[in-house]
């Protein structure tokens, strides 16, 4: 179906069936229960999921494939969100044309920045596109703020020109009058499900460009990729000339980068220059090795993670502390109390770092690896006879820098 | 003239931190072939470390002065920090005045002893690891003391002043010729550009002419041979790493009084410091040193009120731009080597 194998088509079905049951699948605790806090079916936190899914689908068509590292994805997310306030500003409040506006901008931009940096490879490379995107930032911050507000942040005034709004246009976020924040609540017992208009549109972009995603990893054109991480050199003594292939998958990866910048302003209609401050693109890259880089499902699942932990862990603070322990004697509540506070509420960054220190230590290949140790224990067969996964490629960014 | 010669002062502080900084970086890219992102937190260390002995130091108990009043006539509590009690109130001045300075002696041992344990316990698994995931393993750890500096410190940045005779500024003109209030010039930055010219000497110097750094050059020329050779190369490069935390540490021990420390300084320093090493050349010791003070100057020229009405927002990006042409130009940057970070 669609071009894909048997065994595709039932994980892009697969894959379908999760992210449109999102809403239910993620919202396992009855709202009564003191575990509704851990809950991540609200309308923020599920848009972001599927957003910043697209965004490490998008790198990781670069870096998974062909091992280059960019530090400087965030500047297309910039361009994209700043293209739909744009279009906000001068059209209407349909997230349509600015989104169409982002992801040619951000192409164009990518096509610019990859076809000087990807003239480097290795360390240099990550420099370069982290050099391309800082000073878009402080552009953004400095000698671009008519285009970009500066500070303040992008955002639609009343004077704007507004061309296409007529008189009972919808002052909020929409596709053709489908409003973006509208949901609907779904009390079934003690659960509350809520299906948003909004993470509905960012899902259905998020199928869609999972399934080119995945035609990508199948075609030669992806074959071509993993051949220049594996090995350039060789791939460029059978004559294949493989800047084109690079700067091609740079383009697509940057688009990604600027249609999931585009969602996050078509869900709120915001653009502010930290988007693109390199932070923004090291969390991208966080989120596809802690996944793992080069599998499908892994920066899905590692944006996630990521996400979700930022929202939850971020939100426990002393107080639910004590109710979790108020059970137990004063002197050990106090002490667990002591113990665990650190890392929770504003200390979330803290289990955030040590977690990955420890996933790169233990799991270089994220969670998907871990999920196939875990099913490859269950299976008693060796995870080498397993024909499911990808063949392990050796490293390639590196070069022996040992001195060889 | 004398124009010129302030841009050049001034962009010598923020130099000499980006050629300290780059120093170690490169020290331990060029050992251990490993890419840390977690030097700028260890240069972060090293300030709150002066922050945490000014802390020490000023530790203080409440005494009631007979000679003071206060409103009501009842004798004054003061607050009197121990070190007044313990050598008198003239050597416990000069501590609680000099703390930065003495902090030197503290965040070395120190800085040394992170530097090494964070090698033995964690760096030295991923020597043949790939840069990215070295990257991101440094990168978590960074986070990691970050978030422990800001448990402890919070997240507000924290005055640590200079020693009173460094405070305020002198004329350097006067010195070299020009007129009176041509060229003024705080001390601190004077002493600080003096401090990084020792200390990178010094750095330089034990590579150069001892034993050891001999050692240390010909691992980093090919450790394979000098490991054949029967010299434990691991050992030498695991103190060298330490050092290169040690430089960082003390680096930023000194950076203090120019900027008040938070718990995120290190990672505004680090993206500036990886760009310096690249425009030095990856691996070049020399070039980190030239770099750095290069891209310090050359931003604080672009900072001027002059260049900046002719090429708008040029202080933003100098540094940035700069690195983008010499990659292109120079691909090993200002003096790197062959053969290092290539295919």
């Amino acid at each position: 179906m669609l071009g894909l194998s048997a065994k595709d088509t039932g994980f892009l079905l697969f894959v379908t069936f999760l992210t449109l049951a999102t809403p239910i699948l993620l919202q396992p605790f009855p709202e009564t229960s003191s575990l509704a806090q851990f809950n991540a079916g609200y309308p923020d936190l599920m848009q972001r999921f599927a957003i910043y899914g697209i965004f490490a689908i998008g790198f990781n068509i670069l870096f998974g494939l062909t091992g280059y590292l960019s530090f400087g994805h965030a500047a297309f997310l910039g361009v994209g969100s700043y293209s739909v306030v744009w279009m906000y500003k001068l059209l209407s409040f349909n997230v349509l044309p600015g989104l169409i506006l982002a992801i040619v901008l951000s192409g164009v931009f990518a096509l610019l920045i990859g076809y000087v940096s990807l003239r480097r490879s290795g360390i240099y490379f990550s420099i370069l596109t982290l050099a391309f995107a800082q000073m878009s930032y402080n552009l953004a911050y400095s000698v671009f703020t008519p285009l970009t507000n500066g500070e303040t942040g992008l955002q639609v005034y009343t004077s704007d020109p507004q061309i296409l709004m007529g008189e009972g246009s919808t002052q909020v976020p929409n596709l053709f009058g489908l409003v973006m924040q509208d949901s609907i609540k779904l009390p079934v017992g003690d659960w509350l499900f809520t299906f948003n208009v909004g993470y509905y549109f960012t899902a259905v972009i998020a199928i869609f460009v999972f399934y080119i995603s995945l035609r990508i990893f199948r075609s030669p054109f992806g074959l071509i990729l993993r051949a220049i991480k594996t090995n350039r050199t060789r791939l460029s003594y059978a004559g294949i000339n493989t800047r084109p292939y690079m700067l091609a998958a740079f383009v697509i990866s940057g688009m990604y980068a600027g249609l999931a910048g585009g969602l996050l302003a078509a869900m709120d209609p915001l653009a502010g220059a930290e988007r693109m401050q390199w932070t923004a693109s090291g969390e991208v890259v966080l989120m596809t090795i802690l996944g793992g880089a080069g599998t499908l499902m892994g920066p899905v699942l590692g944006a996630g993670f990521i996400k979700y932990f930022e929202n939850i862990f971020s939100k426990i603070n002393e107080s639910v502390l004590h109710d979790w322990f108020g059970a137990l004697p004063e002197p050990v509540r106090d002490f667990l109390i002591a113990i665990v506070s650190p890392f929770v509420g504003d200390g979330w960054q803290l289990t955030l770092g040590l977690l990955f220190v420890l996933v790169v230590v233990f799991l270089p290949g994220g969670i998907m690896e871990g999920a196939r140790r875990i099913g490859s224990i269950f299976r008693r067969k060796p995870a080498a006879a397993e024909p499911a996964k990808l063949p392990e490629t050796p490293p390639a960014v590196a070069g022996d820098p040992a001195g060889e | 003239m004398d124009a010129i010669i302030l841009q050049v002062l001034n962009g010598l502080d923020k130099g000499s931190a980006y050629a300290l900084i780059a120093l170690g970086l490169t020290l331990i890219f060029g050992t251990l072939g490993v890419v840390n992102f977690a030097h700028g937190a260890l240069f972060m260390l090293g300030a709150f470390c002066a922050v945490t002995l000014q802390r020490l130091l000023t530790l203080s108990f409440e005494q009631i002065d007979p000679t003071q009043k206060d409103f009501l006539g009842n004798p004054l509590k003061v607050q009197v920090p121990y070190v007044d009690s313990w050598f008198g109130p003239d050597v416990g001045a000069f501590l609680i005045d000099w703390s930065v300075p003495i902090a030197i002696l503290f965040a070395i041992p120190i800085m040394l002893i992170i530097g090494v344990v964070m090698e033995r316990g964690l760096i030295k698994h991923f020597y043949r690891r790939p840069h990215a995931e070295q990257i991101l393993v440094t990168f978590g750890l960074a986070i990691v003391m970050q978030e422990i500096v800001r448990l402890f410190f919070g997240a507000n940045p924290i005055q640590t002043g200079a020693p009173g005779v460094f405070t305020g500024s002198f004329d350097f003109g006067v010195l070299i010729g020009f007129g009176p209030n041509a060229i003024i010039y705080p001390y601190w930055r004077m002493v600080y550009f003096l401090f990084a010219v020792v200390v990178i000497g010094a750095v330089f110097a034990f590579l150069q002419f001892t034993t050891f750094g001999m050692v240390v050059r010909a691992g980093m020329a090919d450790r394979e041979t000098v490991g054949l050779l029967g010299i434990n190369i691991d050992r030498r490069f695991t103190i060298m790493f330490g050092i290169a935390a040690a430089v960082a540490g003390i680096a930023g021990v000194m950076y203090t009084p120019i900027l008040a420390p938070n718990y995120h300084m290190g990672m505004d320093f680090l993206v500036l410091s990886f760009v310096v090493v690249v425009v030095g050349g990856m691996g070049s010791l020399p070039g980190a040193v030239l770099a750095g003070f290069l891209l310090g100057i050359l931003q604080s020229f672009a900072s001027m009120n002059e260049v900046k009405s002719m090429i708008p927002g040029i202080d933003q990006v100098i540094i940035y731009l700069v690195a983008i042409i010499i990659l292109l130009t120079r691909p090993r940057g200002l003096m790197g080597r062959k053969g290092v970070m290539e295919e």
